[in-house]
Parts: C-alpha cells; structure tokens; sequence
C-alpha cells in the first residue's frame, strides 16, 4: 500500500460511520431510528462519570478483571525465539473476552429502558455472555445459533438454557453465524419497539464496531500497563484471531498510534485458501452486509459465500470493517490459519502451559508458532488467549479419536 | 423526467383507482417460467410488477421470500440475468412499470455505473433498496435519480414526524409504506394504524402511497386500496408459485396459472375499493 499514513489510526470513524470506505448504516429503514438512538445513548454513557464507574464495579468484582498477563515459558522456550505472553482473556466469567462488551451494551439497554435483548452467537460465547449478563440484570434473552453451531457447540446452548435464555436453531441459508445473524436482524425489525440488538463483534451498522471496540479495548489497555509493569516497556509484537474481530480489536486499538508494535490478526484458513476457508481478507473483497461495507467471502454476482473454519466462532464471511481499514492501509498484518494448524496449536498449548484454550484463539497460537522462531529472545511478543477451550472438548476429542484410528 | 411509473399513476388518478403492485421473486422457480409468470401478470391485472433480485441473505425476508430467493439462485439467476429478464418483457409491453427490488451488495459488485446504466436500457423504471437508507443516499439513490431511475423508499412504522422529511426528499416514483415492524410474509397490520400513518405521509408529500407488507387476500387488498394509492402484494404470490412446484421444486404446467390466478384475485379486490380522495 502506497497510500498516505494518517495522524492517528484511532480518531476513526467519522461521523457517519466510516473506516475510509468501510463501514457506514446499511440497514432497513425500520431500523434506522433506533440505530441513531442507540448512537446518542451511547455518546451520553460515554460522558457520564457514573456510567463508567458503575462498569468498573461489575468488571472487577462480577468479570474478574484486570485478567492476568501471563508469562508462557514453557510455550517460549519450545519456540526458542520471542518472549510471549497470555492476555488471559478466558479466565473471564463466562469463559471469554465477549463478556466486556456484553456489560457493555446491557448497560446501554439499561440505559434505553429495553427489556428484551437478542443476541447471535457462533460458538455460544457471546450467547453465554449475554444470556448471562440477562440473568444478573432480570432481562428476558433470546439467542440465535445456526443449528450447525448449536449441533457442535452443544456444552455452550445447554449454559444458555440454564442461564434462562432462549436459543433458537437457525435453519436458513448455511445455518452458521451470518444467518443467525440475519435472523436476528429480522427478530430486531420485528421487535423494534422493546429489543435491544445485542451484537457480539465490531461489525454491524455503526455505532456497533465502534462501542464494541471502545468495550474491548479494555484488553488492550490493561495490556499496555501489566507489560509496562513487568517488562518496563511496549510489546514488540501482538497477535489475535479474528473471526468478526472483536477480542483483536479489544487488544490492537490502544497500540495502533505506536508504531513500533507490529500487529498480527489471525482469520480461518479452513481446510486451505483455495478450498473452503472463513479469511474474509485473504480470500474476500469489498461488499456490503449486516449493515456495513467490509470484507467479505461472495462470488462474482454478490452473493454470499459459505464460509468454513473447524472454530465455529470463526465461521463467518466477513470482518470488522475497522479491520478491513487497517488491512487496507497497511497498519495491521492480516494472516491466516487452517484448521489442522489450529488443532496442532491446542494441542501444543494444552500440553505445554497447562491451558486448553478455544479453537478460536488456537488459530492465533497457530501462527504465534511460526513468528516466535524468527524473532529474537528480546522480542516480546502478546497473544490474546480470548476464551477457554472447555466448550470444544467434546468436538476436538471426537477429531483426535477419529484421527488416531 | 417521466418515468412509466409518473405515467400510470397519473392514468390510475384518472380511473380513480388504486395500484395494485405484484413482487414475484426473478428467476423463481428458474428463469424461463419466471419471464412467463412475469409477462402473465399485467394480463392478470397488476397495474406495477416488482421484481426481487435475489440475495443470499435477505434481512428483512421472512420464509417464503427468503427460499423464493435461493430457488433463484439455485437456478442460475444473478443481477445480469434480472436485467435480461426485464428486457425480454419489454419486447411485448412498453407500460407497465417494473420496480426492481433488493439489497445493495449484488448491485454494488456490478458497480453502481454500469447497473444504472444497464438498468435503464433494460427497461427498468425504479428501485427499492431495503438496505439503504437515506444516511446512504450518495451510494446509489443520488447516482440513480441522475441516471433517470425512480428511487423509492420505505417508510415504515418507525419513521416518525421528524425522520420523514429526510425520508421523503430524494423520494421519487411513489412511496413504499411498510404496515409492520416486521419481515416479508408476517401477520397482517392493523387496518385503522396503517390508514392514519397512510394521511401522515400524505401530509408531507405529493406521491402516490402504496402499503405492502401484511396483504394476503383480496378483501386485504380492497380495504388497503380504499386509502392508499396501491396495494402491494408478494409472499401470498410467492407461496402460490411455490404451492404448484413439484417435489423436487421445479415448475409445473400449473404454476404460470396459479400465480395469475391470485393476481386476477387480487386485482379484482383492488379495482372493487373506492379510491380515496386526494
């Protein structure tokens, strides 16, 4: 890219929406009033003192945050390269970064007096977040999952469930993440006057990747501090999976004006980037869907294509737009992991450091594993470890069995 | 400029009767049935034909609308086969207007420039959009009105006061009232609600008002008629098609029938209410 460099990589959006060309408010009209509300509730909540303290209170004391940095030794002494070190986002309540943003956004709702919220959900983590936020605040939650998901990620719809949330099976289209997405797009539409869409990536009709973000970038704030603590200065390098890319964002944003951390995001390379794969950048170009314009898996009419990763949070054809911008203007690498590298990568680290996590950050343990080699002892590296590996078990040790025969 | 819709609504004032608006999905169940079904209508008695261009993911969509789409795609169909398709119905009726429906991402991979101008030598008199509000009008609605194309909105029971003048200003052809929050297919609005919000937009604008969403029989379609402008009907067509499909959801000898059957329907319920007072 040979594209001019702005003052800032986080003064975006502007007022409409847009990352350069990316993002915007692609909705029906039906929609589009709440959205502007959602918008002006969100600037309020953002200047008021009391909102943020009350956050603070339920981020200690209900998330258990601050989340450690971890120091992986084993992990770096295998490698022989790069120092890493764990952003322990699955030691979250619930098991994975999505909750900040969920608390988030129930205050909001909170806050725009809707009592019935609706989420979409891939691997069931941000369903298990919200449901769970749902029971603490007494709000009725309901949860759309493509049936795939629900079939594979079965320990999370039972979580839902005991949590008193409704989870429906998304039937339609290729019964993933996008068309639960779109089913709960067309609950929202329908339920305008009492629902509050409860979004768990940066993507969407803005202001949602941009609150989203603003939620999680509480990972990449605490990151900043417990290194400098630790290690007296910034990381050299950072490393997260995207599927929508919001525990990336959450680490990356605070990091984007200081230029001498490079910054790794991880898609879902599938079964390979010539077959089957969920690396909207690597495979994908410019569209428009879920009311933004970002990157996206689609044939040559525009239509959408299926997407495909073993981690059914990564499973989906498209990306943050803010990504798409930072890919475009060359702040943020964007690389790509398969499923067999991703399954090789739980393992490594189960074995390794004693942690199972989730496929999903396997991919970015993935690609940890070839960086780590070619950088120097010195070189610290952070991966953000967004969610525990509890809920894939029961997937990945049918994987291993069946390999193994 | 007067595009055919401008001209038969002004003819329809003269009648002093009410549009009735026919959605059927192009290329459902493929693409030769779906011309056949197309250039049946106006003999049935539709008045405007919109025709959806089909899309994986339609959001607002419910069931019916949603599968029409896929059996499309299935098919073969793609944006450029929609425009052959309304050019091959231009060779035998040069009035009826043709409203092609949608979302935004097929048209936005075909470029905006080029489909326009595509759009315009098929024969192709306006668009709606469902993903593109007026906070995006620099996308395709400006381009669009340039290029001769009407742009019609949706106003729906959420565009309050405030938001219609924004709604209504790059307005052209007619207005699109949604009866519900809801999809495509849903249950039927509540007739004195719509009626108000119906004088609402009359208030702020000289186009013809059509209301769709909810319109499933032909008394549904009389009792709409008498207020507004046109009566929009798709999901009750689309499930006749579906209804006369085989097992294996191809086209029969009975599905062009069953489609024009309803139309004639319905159109006998439009034709039968009392157009409004202006």
């Amino acid at each position: 890219m040979t594209k001019a460099k702005p003052n800032s990589y986080r003064s975006g959006p502007d007022e409409r929406g847009h990352f350069g060309i990316f993002g915007g408010r692609f909705v029906a009209e039906t929609l589009m009033p709440l959205i502007l509300d959602l918008e002006k509730a969100y600037n309020a909540a953002k200047a008021d003192p009391a909102f943020q303290a009350e956050m603070n209170g339920y981020l200690k004391n209900y998330v258990g945050r601050p989340s450690p940095l971890y120091f992986a030794e084993r992990l770096t002494e295998h490698l022989g390269g790069a120092k890493i070190y764990l952003k322990r986002e699955e030691l979250n309540h619930t098991g994975s970064h999505k909750v900040n943003n969920v608390l988030g956004q129930i205050m909001l709702a909170r806050r725009m007096g809707k009592k019935r919220i609706i989420a979409e959900t891939g691997a069931g983590q941000h369903g298990v977040a919200t449901a769970t936020l749902c029971a603490r605040f007494g709000l009725e939650c309901v949860v759309y999952m493509g049936a795939v998901d629900v079939e594979r990620q079965q320990p999370n719809v039972i979580r839902m469930e005991m949590l008193g949330a409704k989870v429906f099976p998304v039937q339609s289209g290729t019964r993933t993440l996008k068309d639960a997405m779109n089913e709960a797009l067309r609950d929202w539409v329908t339920n305008v006057h009492n629902t509050f869409y409860c979004i768990g990536t940066v993507a969407g009709p803005h202001p949602y990747p941009t609150l989203v973000r603003d939620f999680q970038s509480i990972i990449g704030n605490e990151t900043k501090a417990q290194l400098q603590e630790v290690e007296g200065r910034l990381p050299d390098s950072l490393v997260a999976c995207i599927g929508g890319g919001s525990n990336a964002m959450g680490l990356f944003h605070p990091f984007l004006d200081d230029s001498s951390v490079e910054i790794f995001g991880v898609e879902a390379a599938g079964h390979g980037l010539t077959q089957l794969h969920a690396a909207s950048i690597a495979g994908g170009r410019p569209g428009v869907l879920h009311g933004n314009r970002t990157y996206l898996l689609m044939n040559e009419d525009g239509q959408i294509q299926d997407a495909h990763s073993i981690s059914a949070g990564l499973d989906y054809p498209g990306i943050g737009p803010e990504h798409s911008w930072l890919h475009e203007i060359g702040r943020v690498n964007y690389l790509s992991a398969t499923d067999d590298e991703a399954l090789a990568a739980f393992q490594l680290l189960s074995r390794l450091e004693g942690i199972i996590p989730a496929l999903e950050p396997a991919h970015a343990i993935a690609k940890v594993m070839e960086l780590a080699p070619k950088r120097p002892r010195d070189h610290l590296m952070v991966v953000n470890l967004s969610g525990r590996g509890d809920k894939d078990v029961p997937q990945v040790g049918d994987i291993l069995r069946g390999k193994s025969k | 400029m007067t595009t055919r819709i401008d001209t038969r609504f002004a003819e329809l004032k003269k009648q002093g009767r009410s549009a009735f608006v026919t959605f059927v999905m192009a290329g459902d169940p493929d693409p030769a049935t779906s011309l056949e079904i197309i250039k049946a209508l106006p003999k049935a008695g539709a008045d405007v034909i919109e025709l959806g261009m089909p899309f994986t993911d339609p959001m607002a969509d419910g069931p019916s609308i949603q599968a029409a789409g896929l059996r499309a795609l299935r098919a073969g169909m793609t944006l450029k086969k929609t425009l052959e398709l309304v050019r091959g119905f231009r060779k035998d009726d040069d009035a009826t207007p043709i409203v092609l429906m949608g979302y935004y991402n097929p048209i936005y991979i075909y470029g905006v420039g080029k489909f326009l101008a595509d759009a315009k030598t098929a024969g192709v008199d306006g668009l709606i959009i469902v993903d593109l509000p007026p906070e995006e009008d620099n996308e395709l609605c400006l381009p669009a009105m340039k290029a001769g194309l009407n742009f019609i909105r949706l106003a729906t029971p959420t565009t309050d006061d405030k938001r219609l003048p924004a709604v209504l200003a790059n307005t052209s052809g007619f207005v699109y009232y949604v009866a519900i929050t809801g999809i495509t297919g849903a249950a039927a609005a509540d007739a004195t609600a719509v009626s108000e919000a119906v004088a609402r937009i009359k208030r702020h604008t000289k186009l013809p008002v059509c209301v769709g969403f909810g319109i499933r029989t032909p008394e549904n379609a009389r009792a709409i008629a008498s207020y507004a402008n046109g009566a929009v009907v798709g999901t009750a067509l689309v499930d006749a098609l579906k209804n006369s499909l085989d097992a294996e959801g191809r086209a029969t000898g009975k599905t062009v029938n069953a489609v024009a059957e309803l139309t004639a329907s319905l159109a006998q319920g439009v034709r039968g209410a009392q157009q409004a007072a202006e």
